[in-house]
């Protein structure tokens, strides 16, 4: 892809692995459980419009994880010193499932140099009555048929077959996610009662078909953060990105256009 | 070398058309499979079966602990280990084991095995595990701290055993204000310890350390994986360690059947161990090796692979060839313990002689058989190495 520069920032012993595009306001945008594929596809369009950079998370990708990387409690306050580190005054942050939960958990820590907060299919709360999937039990191709909603994408996704080092990769990234999301599952139980500090713009976005947090999340997630706008994609999974790209792409940026 | 009867207590009565459903007898398989009435009986049943190895002389009778499974209804196995610590005579009593990493509080695994060597005046095994994969998932326990979690619970647990309280104990994963065990162990310095494991490295080398010098106890594998295992104990205690590591220190759990002749004994045993291996202790991988609880390295291995660690499709055939299943008559049987003992130096065989679905009547004979026409033999029998060019 043009213009994507690979960066390394060393931060608290580690070794940070970014990728980073365009010029403008700085948009930040945290990978889920899976890696930095959700959001790569969309790196370059959003480029035209800002200063992006996505951080492969310690653990995950290029970017080895330190000993003491427990929580997703030490990936917030970690990423605490990212942002000083890159000098961000005034940033948007847009974070994908578990990059969402760490998102949700860097604001309410301190919300003061976010211009504009974007949870997508987002981790991090639970909602009673309604599981989550378990996607540490589901198989690969289950786990497609889960993520995904349309059938040409969930047909593409199962005949791909992964690279040597691919598969070593979705392993590192998987047993970094175990470590950090395996219990509670996929949430903070205290998360819940700090959202309400979040008193800056914020948009959820989600999909109707998200096998792994259902949509009564979204709505969870709206009613906990006061003020925040809502969007909803029909005959979409957890990737909203992939699935319903244009909409996505357009919405992220009218909104983060908009926050003043 | 030493003879240890080994009941799982699987749920016999498991329909075992449940596979065109579920996946798996671990985790996913709903309860409702469970009848209360057979369980019961079941329970009556294999302890009658454990009581008995000790009047037949079995040197121990072991227990061991298993959650949310058909593969072993001994989620609590302290149960079953405190009822024979009172129906039992001579017999060791072994846990083997508890799963460490899977409580938040080892105290309680302490105490559990201290009122049991208590109990029984020191006739008792105690055995560590870190718990199968599907357990982390089971008893949702984070698989990426099971090895730091499983050497602190076992510092932990020795310590109290050892030390005069009340101390402290500050840990990553465990904190105690207060350590001070009540009963103390009677066994001096404290319980005889087993490490079941199907085999690694660090482990092996773990079990082996001078200050533990820990009795490994290798399960289901074949046997020339087995006789690797066994030759990295040894060599790792003469090279690293300076010391030459006794036969009792190496132990094997093998399913094993003793029939009249050989074609009884693989006519009665292949729709069980059958059972046993394809429908008891089917797990897929995703369940059997959750992300953390092994190294990248291996996981990689298996998925290029493409592999199934646990599935179905293995016949008693393949099993008895690859040493995983003894099957045959008493002279069958024996020949192939004496390979076993001269190869490897096997010091504690645990004998599986229960497996899957095989019934109480066909238990009953098997032990009988082989107490009776095997056991003895060995009774005194020292190992008798055997080089590569004896063969």
């Amino acid at each position: 892809m043009t213009g994507i520069r690979t960066e390394t920032l060393n931060v608290s012993g580690v070794a940070l692995t970014l990728r980073r595009a365009g010029e403008g306001e700085t948009l930040l945008l945290l990978h889920g459980a899976n890696g930095n594929a959700s959001w790569l596809p969309v790196v370059e369009s959003l480029s035209a419009n800002y200063d992006v950079i996505l951080p492969d998370h310690p653990g995950f990708g290029d970017t080895d994880a330190p000993d003491w990387m427990d929580s997703i409690s030490d990936m917030a306050y970690f990423y605490l010193d990212v942002i000083e580190s890159l000098g961000l005054e005034s940033f948007h942050l847009a974070g994908h499932s578990m990059g969402g939960w760490i998102a949700a958990e860097i604001a309410v820590r301190d919300r003061h140099r976010i211009k504009s907060l974007t949870l997508v299919s987002s981790a991090g709360i639970w909602v009673n009555g309604t599981p989550m999937g378990d996607l540490f039990a589901w198989s690969p191709q289950e786990t497609v048929r889960r993520v995904f909603a349309r059938q040409p994408v969930i047909d593409e996704m199962l005949a791909y077959e992964p690279s040597e080092e691919e598969i070593g990769m979705m392993l590192k990234n998987r047993q970094m996610a175990a470590r950090l999301c395996w219990s509670p599952r996929l949430h903070n139980p205290d998360l819940g009662k700090w959202l309400h500090r979040l008193k800056l713009p914020t948009l959820i976005i989600w999909g109707d078909s998200d096998g792994i947090f259902p949509e009564p999340y979204a709505h969870a997630y709206h009613e906990l953060i006061p003020g925040s706008e809502l969007e909803i994609y029909e005959d979409c999974g957890h990737v909203p990105m992939a699935e319903a790209r244009d909409a996505f792409l357009s919405r992220l940026l009218t909104f983060t256009g908009g926050a003043a | 070398m030493d003879f240890y009867f080994f009941n799982l207590m699987p749920y016999g009565a498991l329909d075992l058309e449940y596979d065109k459903k579920y996946a798996s007898a671990n985790l996913l398989l709903p309860n409702s499979y469970y009848d209360p009435e057979e369980g019961h009986k079941l329970y009556t049943r294999y302890m009658d079966e454990l009581e008995y190895a000790d009047e037949l002389g079995f040197d121990g009778v072991c227990v061991n602990e298993h959650h949310q499974t058909a593969y072993g209804l001994m989620p609590t196995p302290g149960v079953i280990a405190g009822a024979l610590a009172r129906n039992t005579r001579q017999a060791k009593v072994c846990v083997l084991g508890r799963a460490l990493p899977l409580v938040n509080n080892p105290l309680m695994i302490a105490e559990e095995f201290s009122m049991l060597d208590n109990i029984t005046k020191g006739r008792f095994v105690a055995g560590f595990v870190r718990g199968l994969g599907v357990e982390y998932h089971a008893m949702g326990i984070n698989p990426a701290f099971s090895l730091e979690r499983f050497h602190e619970a076992h510092d932990l647990v020795v310590r109290a055993w050892t030390e005069i309280g009340p101390f402290a104990f500050e840990g990553k994963h465990y904190h105690l204000q207060y350590v001070n065990l009540w009963p103390r162990p009677y066994s001096k310095p404290h319980p005889e310890v087993w490490i079941p494991s199907q085999g690694s490295e660090e482990t092996i080398r773990w079990a082996a350390h001078p200050d533990r010098k820990y009795t490994y106890l290798n399960v289901y594998s074949p046997f020339s994986a087995v006789e690797q295992f066994m030759g990295m104990y040894r060599r790792v205690c003469e090279e690293d360690y300076g010391y030459e590591a006794e036969d009792r220190q190496l132990g094997l759990a093998v399913p094993i059947y003793v029939g009249e002749t050989d074609e009884i004994a693989a006519k009665e045993a292949k729709p069980h161990i059958e059972a046993f291996f394809n429908k008891f202790l089917r797990i897929p991988n995703e369940l059997l090796l959750p992300p953390g609880y092994t190294s990248i390295s291996s996981l990689k291995a298996i998925a290029l692979a493409k592999r199934e660690m646990l599935g179905g499709g293995k016949t008693m055939e393949r099993m008895n060839d690859l040493g995983m299943f003894i099957c045959g008559s008493a002279d069958t049987v024996r020949t192939r313990l004496e390979e076993f003992q001269d190869r490897i130096g096997l010091g504690q065989l645990c004998t599986i002689l229960q497996f899957g679905t095989l019934p109480h009547e066909l238990t009953r004979k098997n032990m009988e058989l082989f107490a009776a026409e095997v056991m003895p033999h060995f009774r005194g029998r020292l190992r008798r190495p055997r080089s590569e060019a004896a063969e």
